[in-house]
């Protein structure tokens, strides 16, 4: 019971500073922050490879590999592609 | 003395014997304590994946010698207590990341910081209790990373988009691979966890396949958008199947039988592809946006199966600004999310483009384009996704630096909406070197459209369309627009006279102070910056 309830206080807790975090970002940098927080839930590569870790039998396996191919492709891809996208920003003052 | 001698030796026996039987009995309680606090942590921890010491010593039991798994690296409490860290600490990292995302200026680190705090987590991961299959994990790793890196690398700027869309696609996929995981091994400890790794299994499994149709629609895969009758029912028909069955698995448990639980998997990709199916192109930037925020809530969901914190407030921070980004792109667009979703998805607009425009097309040449922004003093340049398409931003960019040579100010006119998501013409642009300091945005710039000589608008068409402000009858009536027609002159860089994506007349193109300039981005842009430099 008052495990759920923790859980429920992470999650409004989580909700509440995603919301807030991103409602200052101009508009410039929207796609750049969409890619940047596609990278983030990248972070289910730590699950997939707990679950391919846990796996027994062949079926759970293949699931859990597959698992672990998709979300790094999610965290590298995230990654690289945010990464690119950010590099180009620069201002006319100051740098090239 | 010697009987003396002999008896001493006795006693002495005696009494070894007895502190030896003593210390065997000590170590017998000591050993039953060991054990049962052993057996006691086990039980206190029952969700499956995490650190259980019963997991670790039978993982210890199978390893026959040689090196050992990386999960027995570390002894067992420092273990999880390094792994918890780091997972703290790459939460903490993704939050800071984004929040420097909000600046151009720290933008980079930004996405560094998070970088680390993603690479800290899953390397301490390989530490994880009770895990095996390491050849399996390495492997799956170089197969997804070597795609992944590849693509990233080499994908124009122009296709970003949907890049976004396919490695979005691929969190989901993977979200709701570890919910199969999981519900399949059947260790989900109560009906809770179950529920919740049903509803990560649901929303990840519909943000793969609808984030794939997004891909292939953006890649111009697939053109055409697939409406027939009755098309909403038959989703909802599908999609309240989907839920029956998830409902069916959560009843069961973990009895719960394989057949029940891959036809609920497979109803719920094919629920992703219906639903996205519909869905036109224009309207794809705000699907894509709300497939990010699901696939961020189905991280977190699998998180709380997983007991994984690091999976729960990622997860959850992004499917929370995912939602508001979602908000805003649609607000952008004059649309609501329901209406993105659930409407004639963009077709119907074509029809209430009836009125008649006063007016003519006034055709002008390169030259006078090019003498009319030479002498300006101040010139707006409007870039829409035409530019893109063109490949024009290198020209342009060169373009604007002729004309600074010349004293003419030089502003960048970017509408929320302009290119395929909002802030997708300044990522175009800033891939030709324009700097951000030159581009405004919407509000910043509309005021100053009176006192510009010359608004030179290149493949934009209804983020400049007057009627938004004049005529409630338009399909666009109320979406916010840049005032390019308020200007003095107005030039519009166009291919022919097609309408834009809404299919509406622009009636800026027809104003005594619009001129035309019919061509292709790129050549127009080459031959303006031609003549200007030749002024």
């Amino acid at each position: 019971m008052l495990e759920a309830f923790m859980a429920l206080y992470i999650f409004m807790l989580a909700a509440f500073t995603g919301y807030e975090v991103i409602s200052r970002v101009p508009v410039i940098l929207h796609t750049p922050l969409m890619s940047g927080s596609n990278f983030i839930h990248g972070i289910v590569l730590v699950g997939a490879m707990v679950a391919l870790g846990q796996a027994d039998d062949t079926l759970e396996k293949t699931i859990g590999f597959l698992g672990v191919v998709l979300a790094v492709g999610n965290a590298v891809g995230g990654y690289f592609v945010t990464e690119r996208m950010l590099e180009m920003f620069k201002s006319s003052k100051g740098g090239a | 003395m010697s009987t003396a001698t002999n008896q001493q030796i006795q006693e002495a026996l005696d009494k070894t014997e007895q502190s030896l039987s003593q210390s065997q009995q000590d170590f017998q309680a000591l050993k039953g304590v060991v054990q049962q606090q052993l057996t006691g942590t086990g039980e206190t921890i029952v969700m499956p994946g995490s650190a259980t010491v019963a997991d670790t010593t039978k993982a210890m039991e199978t390893v026959p010698g040689g090196f050992p798994p990386p999960s027995q690296w570390i002894p067992a409490p420092w273990g999880s207590l390094i792994i918890e860290t780091s997972y703290f600490v790459a939460a903490v990292l993704f939050i800071l990341g984004l929040k420097r995302m909000s600046s151009p200026v720290t933008a980079r680190r930004g996405i560094i910081w998070a970088g680390i705090g993603m690479m800290v987590a899953s390397i301490v991961t390989f530490a994880y209790p009770g895990m095996s299959n390491y050849q399996l994990i390495l492997l799956a790793l170089v197969v997804g990373t070597i795609p992944a890196f590849w693509f990233a690398k080499k994908v124009p700027m122009a296709s970003m988009p949907q890049m976004i869309a396919l490695y979005n696609g691929m969190g989901g996929g993977a979200a709701a691979a570890i919910a199969a995981v999981e519900i399949i091994r059947g260790h989900v400890p109560n009906t809770m966890v179950h529920t919740l790794a049903i509803l990560g299994a649901l929303i990840g499994s519909i943000s793969f396949s609808g984030s794939m149709v997004a891909f292939a629609k953006l890649q111009e895969l697939m053109k055409k958008s697939w409406i027939f009758k009755n098309q909403q029912w038959v989703n909802l028909g599908l999609f309240t199947v989907t839920v029956l069955l998830g409902l069916v698995i959560i009843i069961q448990g973990n009895e719960a039988a394989g057949a029940v639980i891959l036809l609920f998997f497979l109803l719920a990709l094919v629920f992703g592809v219906m639903m996205t199916l519909p869905i036109g192109g224009a309207d794809m930037p705000v699907v894509i946006s709300m497939y990010n925020a699901f696939t961020g809530l189905a991280v977190g969901f699998e998180g709380f199966v997983l007991n994984n914190n690091a999976m729960i407030i990622a997860g959850v921070v992004v499917g929370a600004s995912g939602t508001l980004l979602t908000q805003l792109m649609a607000k952008a667009m004059n649309r609501s999310l329901a209406n993105v979703l659930f409407s004639g998805f963009g077709a119907k607009a074509g029809e209430v483009s009836t009125e008649t425009v006063m007016g003519s097309l006034k055709p002008i040449d390169a030259m006078d384009a090019a003498v009319m922004m030479g002498y300006a003093k101040q010139v707006v340049i409007v870039p829409g996704y035409g530019m893109a398409v063109a490949q024009a931003q290198h020209k342009i960019w060169e373009l604007t630096k002729a004309l600074r040579e010349r004293d003419v100010i030089v502003k960048f006119a970017i509408h929320p909406v302009a290119g395929r998501m909002p802030g997708h013409m300044n990522v175009l642009l800033a891939e030709a070197g324009v700097p951000y300091d030159l581009i405004s945005d919407l509000d910043e710039i509309n005021a100053e459209f009176e006192q510009t000589d010359v608004a030179l608008v290149i493949g934009a068409n209804d983020v400049v369309n007057p009627v938004a402000r004049i005529d409630p009858a338009s399909p666009i009536y109320g979406m916010p627009i840049l005032n390019a027609d308020k200007a003095k002159n107005v030039i519009v860089i166009k291919r022919g006279r097609g309408t834009g994506f809404a299919g509406i007349e622009n009636h800026l193109f027809y104003m005594d102070n619009t001129r035309m300039l019919y061509g292709d981005g790129q050549k127009m842009a080459a031959e303006l910056l031609q003549q200007v430099k030749a002024l």
